[in-house]
């Protein structure tokens, strides 16, 4: 583009002078391309080959010698395992997701309500759960959640309830592996949502107080809509981590019992590295692929939209 | 201290053309200021001079150089922007000396000049303080120091005024004044308003479409207007444009307007319009040359009855609007004159500031 | 129908003033109610890690009130920051955060100027592989990463496995898009005129970055860095899959490989290296809470 308005521009008189802003121009896209090459180096040695590499680990087959094609497809598709992974990571992001979203949207709320030299101290306590890393916070949770000296059974036993199995039951697994995962994300939902609550004009609300709305119709009416776009980036966003989720997985149950809290991540460890397998490791951690492209690409619809508004 | 030289000066982006060749000389010292509506291509003008836009087509010279490749560091020139562009995190004296740092001028030279601007503009006691403790006015003065401190052959200033109150522009504007009869540094300045154009300038250019409509003194532009867009952008209110058809009428002419009596053209005048006789043309006649009628008619000066439907009281004046044939005109009349909206007002018409303009054309004849 | 409305209107306005009033301080009540519950709900977790912290391993299987402590002593912290396993955690961890912050926000902060700025072939393109590369998750790529390591090896000899400083080139993949992101996101929030004042003013792209950018995107800076570090300081999976022996290990890694020896939980030992590992961010969250939350919502509402 600039090359041809240079030339444009170029009276033969003042050949030299062009040729040297040409070379300025190339030192410009210069700087910039070599500002950028640590960066594009990261993203394509480390994430692209990578994610690219991993297509061609799962034809191969467990000694990584001989091409199987579909063949690792094929048998996972025949294993009862897989099948209940899918479900497992399916129930797991939507469930917590959910229930992330609502919590963090009532809560949001209520931070809003009170008067506003106060938020900030009830805002800091709630993020806690979002700033300690998760391995470190589950582990408190696997302490509470202690067969022997469970401190909500102790608590539940004093209303008259008998002790929970909170880890080593198949539904009950699934819940505390929920829970310590809404525990863990909500706060990041009450954030995002807040900062969306505070940019919600107040004259909406004065002008639709004036016409009569009553306070549940204010937030069907003005306050959702106005935050659509931020609710469902927060989503999808949330989507995409819970269902990729190893950590809480991996501390809390480390899959058990019998495999019933498994996530894709999980699983793909265990038998990627731990049994060895890489190919079928790097099968299954693909099979997250299409919900994490579903989830971007909405994303970035999103995002776009909203910089279209701005 | 330059000369600033335009040829041919073109720019287009992607597919507006934002301005569509413009020839301009501007002399040393001279205060220029180029005004028109918004989108005319100014500010790209403006610009392009800096070297913060690159040229489609044509030469800018700069002090005899040419400076269409040079980058805009080294074109000598400051510039002050129209939101001020301060840099938030340093005091007023880093802000104003940032540009002398980086051209490695000596310490004390530094702090020499950055006083010298600071007391030009009264503002010696807010060198320690940051931007956002400023008020629009005192950030307006800084921006204008940081482009003083730097000695540059031109001064540049795109809107500079049009972020502030009404009452504070005025002040400003005197201000710009001031400061460019102290500093007496070559100025291109650009706005949107005339009043402040024709206040400031030595010389008005007047823009519209990306091309120059006239170039030429406040005076000129006031009194001797080339094309209908300058008649009618230059003035406040706006000059009244009646349709209206010169005849002959005697020896000498008249004009020809719906619902009024002929207004005979003043003697000096009548050569010169002769060739229009017969045609269809635009009767330009400022509001303040159509006023109350009072005692005997000088020469070239013509009584109407004009049937005022609005008053708009000023104070010092009175502006009446009246109908003829279709359109409303607008009269400038004393605050004692009485006019009343409902009521009958003679007028008296001075033909000797009259304009003809050939619509066909859009130019004055 | 006017005389109606006159008449009653005085009464039912004083009425409505004061249920106004009164639903106002009900609503209020309310919130403060739920946000205690949802505090103890929040807070819980970190709470009962510092009480169990405080315990001996008698009292912890003890048959008492597990919420409250009886016998407070500091023997955990002792133990554990005498000795030199838990030492080396919090150096590698260390370590690592701190290699990795510098190197994350190097590469962004100049690759966001670039991206904002510079507008060159593919820019625009290229900022939106940015996003989608924050959007990959490491669980995605950890399996071929650990392949990649054995071919390195195989092909230069250089062995990563089981290395912490493996971690500081791993790191920067989940650190990078993320802070270039929302540096993208500052910068372009900087007026254009403020650049080109610095241009004219006659400093070249590199002090236009380093004297005007940086400082008045300091902001977004503190906020990139704080995410790098507490996204350094948590992970948990790379140095799960990639480090073994005891002195290459991080925090998290260690605290749950070591601490937990076969079925015997020191669970007093166990919550004070976790609640000690949690520290670094939770001290830097209490001191920075404002950058923190800003580069946590900058990623939706900036860029
Ligand atoms: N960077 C740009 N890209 C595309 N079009 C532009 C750009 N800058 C200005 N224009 C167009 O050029 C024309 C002139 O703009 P400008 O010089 O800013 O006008 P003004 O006289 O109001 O200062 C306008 O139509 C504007 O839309
Ligand atoms: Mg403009």
């Amino acid at each position: 583009m600039a090359d041809v308005t240079i030339t444009r521009t170029g009276l033969p008189a003042e050949a030299g002078q062009v040729s040297s802003l040409q070379r300025l121009m190339r030192r410009k896209s210069t700087i910039a391309f070599i500002m950028t090459l640590p960066l594009l180096l990261v993203i394509f040695t480390l994430v692209a080959y990578p994610a690219f590499y991993s297509l061609h680990l799962a034809t191969l087959n467990k000694s990584m010698v001989r091409f199987v094609g579909l063949g690792n497809f094929e048998f996972l598709f025949g294993r009862e395992t897989f099948w209940l992974v899918v479900y497992q990571s399916c129930l797991f992001a939507v469930t917590a997701v959910i229930f992330k979203a609502i919590i963090g949207f009532t809560v949001a709320h209520f931070v809003h309500n009170i008067p506003s030299k106060g938020q900030r101290k009830w805002r800091g306590m709630l993020l806690v759960p979002w700033v300690i890393p998760p391995a470190m916070s589950t582990l408190a949770w696997l302490w509470l959640f202690d067969p022997s000296y469970s401190a909500f059974n102790w608590l539940l036993a004093h209303v008259g309830v008998a002790p929970v199995s909170w880890t080593g039951n198949t539904h009950w697994a699934r819940f505390s592996v929920i829970l310590v995962n809404i525990w863990v994300g909500a706060p990041f939902f009450m954030i995002m949502y807040l900062a969306a609550l505070k940019s919600v004009p107040e004259q909406l609300y004065e002008a639709s107080e004036i016409d009569g709305a009553n306070w549940w119709q204010r937030i069907w009416y003005i306050t959702l809509p106005m935050m659509r776009n931020i609710i469902s980036i927060t989503a999808l966003f949330s989507l995409i981590v819970t269902f990729a989720n190893f950590d809480i997985v991996r501390v809390l149950t480390g899959g058990g019992p019998l495999d019933s809290t498994h996530l894709f991540a999980t699983w793909a460890f265990r038998v990627g590295i731990e049994s060895g397998d890489i190919p079928l490791g790097a099968c299954v951690s693909l099979f997250m692929v299409p919900i994490l492209a579903v989830a971007a690409t909405l994303i970035l619809r999103d995002i776009g939209k909203r910089g279209n508004e701005a | 201290m330059a000369q600033v030289t335009l040829q041919k000066i073109v720019k287009t982006f992607d597919r507006t053309e934002a301005v569509r060749g413009i020839d301009l000389d501007i002399a040393d010292r001279e205060f220029v200021v180029l005004v028109g509506p918004s989108g005319c291509g100014k500010t790209t003008t403006l610009r392009m001079i800096a070297g913060l836009e690159e040229i489609t087509a044509g030469e800018i010279r700069i002090g005899g150089r040419l400076v269409n490749d040079v980058p805009p560091k080294d074109r000598d020139i400051a510039m002050v922007f129209q939101n001020y562009a301060l840099y938030p995190h340093m005091s007023v004296f880093d802000n104003m000396s940032f540009g002398l740092k980086l051209r490695k001028v000596a310490k004390e030279e530094i702090k020499e000049r950055v006083e010298a601007a600071a007391g030009i503009l009264s503002i010696m006691e807010l060198l320690d303080r940051r931007p956002r403790q400023l008020s629009g006015g005192q950030r307006q003065r800084v921006a204008m120091g940081r482009a003083i401190v730097r000695h540059p052959q031109v001064f540049l200033f795109d809107e500079p005024l049009s972020n502030l109150d009404a009452k504070l522009r005025v002040q400003m504007r005197t201000e710009i004044k001031k400061v460019h009869q102290r500093v007496q540094t070559t100025t291109v300045y650009v706005t949107h308003d005339q009043i402040e154009a024709m206040t400031l300038a030595d010389r008005v250019v007047v823009m519209n479409g990306g091309r120059i409509e006239q170039v030429g003194t406040p005076n000129e532009l006031y009194n001797h207007p080339n094309t209908r867009f300058v008649a009618g952008f230059i003035g406040s209110p706006a000059m009244n444009f009646i349709p209206c058809r010169v005849d002959a009428h005697g020896s000498g002419l008249k004009v020809k307007v719906a619902d009024l009596p002929d207004l005979p053209v003043p003697a000096e005048r009548a050569e010169r319009y002769r060739p229009q006789v017969g045609r269809e043309l635009l009767l330009g006649l400022r509001p303040e040359h159509i006023k109350e009628s009072r005692g005997p008619l000088g020469p070239g000066i013509s009584e109407i009855q004009a049937r005022i439907e609005v008053v708009e009281p000023m104070g010092m004046e009175t502006m009446v609007y009246f109908p003829v044939g279709g359109i409303d005109v607008c009269g400038r009349v004393a605050p004692e004159a009485g006019g009343r909206a409902g009521s009958a007002m003679p007028l008296a018409v001075d033909m000797n500031q009259m304009h003809l303009i050939d619509p066909a054309t859009d130019r004055v004849v | 129908m006017a005389d109606t409305a006159l008449a009653t209107g005085a009464p039912t306005r004083a009425l409505k003033y004061g249920s106004i009033a009164k639903d106002r301080r009900w609503a209020l009540r309310l919130s403060y109610f739920f946000l205690t519950l949802f505090a103890i709900f929040f807070l819980m977790p970190p709470i009962y890690m510092f009480i169990t912290s405080l315990k001996t391993s008698a009292e912890i299987s003890a048959e008492t009130n597990p919420w409250w402590v009886f016998n407070p002593t500091l023997a955990n912290y002792i133990e554990l920051l005498t000795q030199d396993t838990y030492l080396i955690f919090f150096r590698n961890s260390a370590m690592v955060s701190v290699i990795v912050v510098t190197i994350s926000m190097l590469i962004s902060v100049f690759a966001a100027f670039a991206l904002a700025r510079m507008r060159f072939w593919g820019s625009t393109l290229l900022a939106t592989g940015v996003f989608l590369t924050y959007l990959i998750p490491e669980t995605l790529l950890f399996i071929p990463l650990f392949k990649m390591m054995a071919m390195v090896r195989d092909a230069t000899g250089i062995e990563l496995m089981n290395n912490w400083w493996t971690m500081i080139i791993l790191y920067p993949t989940l650190t990078v898009p993320f802070c270039t992101w929302i540096m993208i996101g500052y910068f372009a929030s900087i007026p254009k005129e403020l650049d080109e004042a610095a241009l004219i003013d006659g400093a070249t792209w590199i002090q236009t970055l380093t004297k005007i950018f940086i400082p008045v995107a300091l902001p977004g800076i503190i906020a990139a860095t704080i995410f790098a570090f507490t996204v350094s300081w948590a992970q948990f999976l790379y140095p799960l899959a990639f480090t073994t022996s005891t002195d290459q290990l991080v925090l998290p890694v260690g605290i749950i490989t070591t601490l937990i020896k076969g079925d015997v939980f020191n669970w007093g030992q166990i919550m004070t290296g976790a609640l000690l590992g949690a520290a670094p961010p939770l001290i830097i969250y209490a001191f920075l809470m404002d950058y923190y939350i800003a580069g946590l919502t900058a990623g939706a509402t900036k860029g």
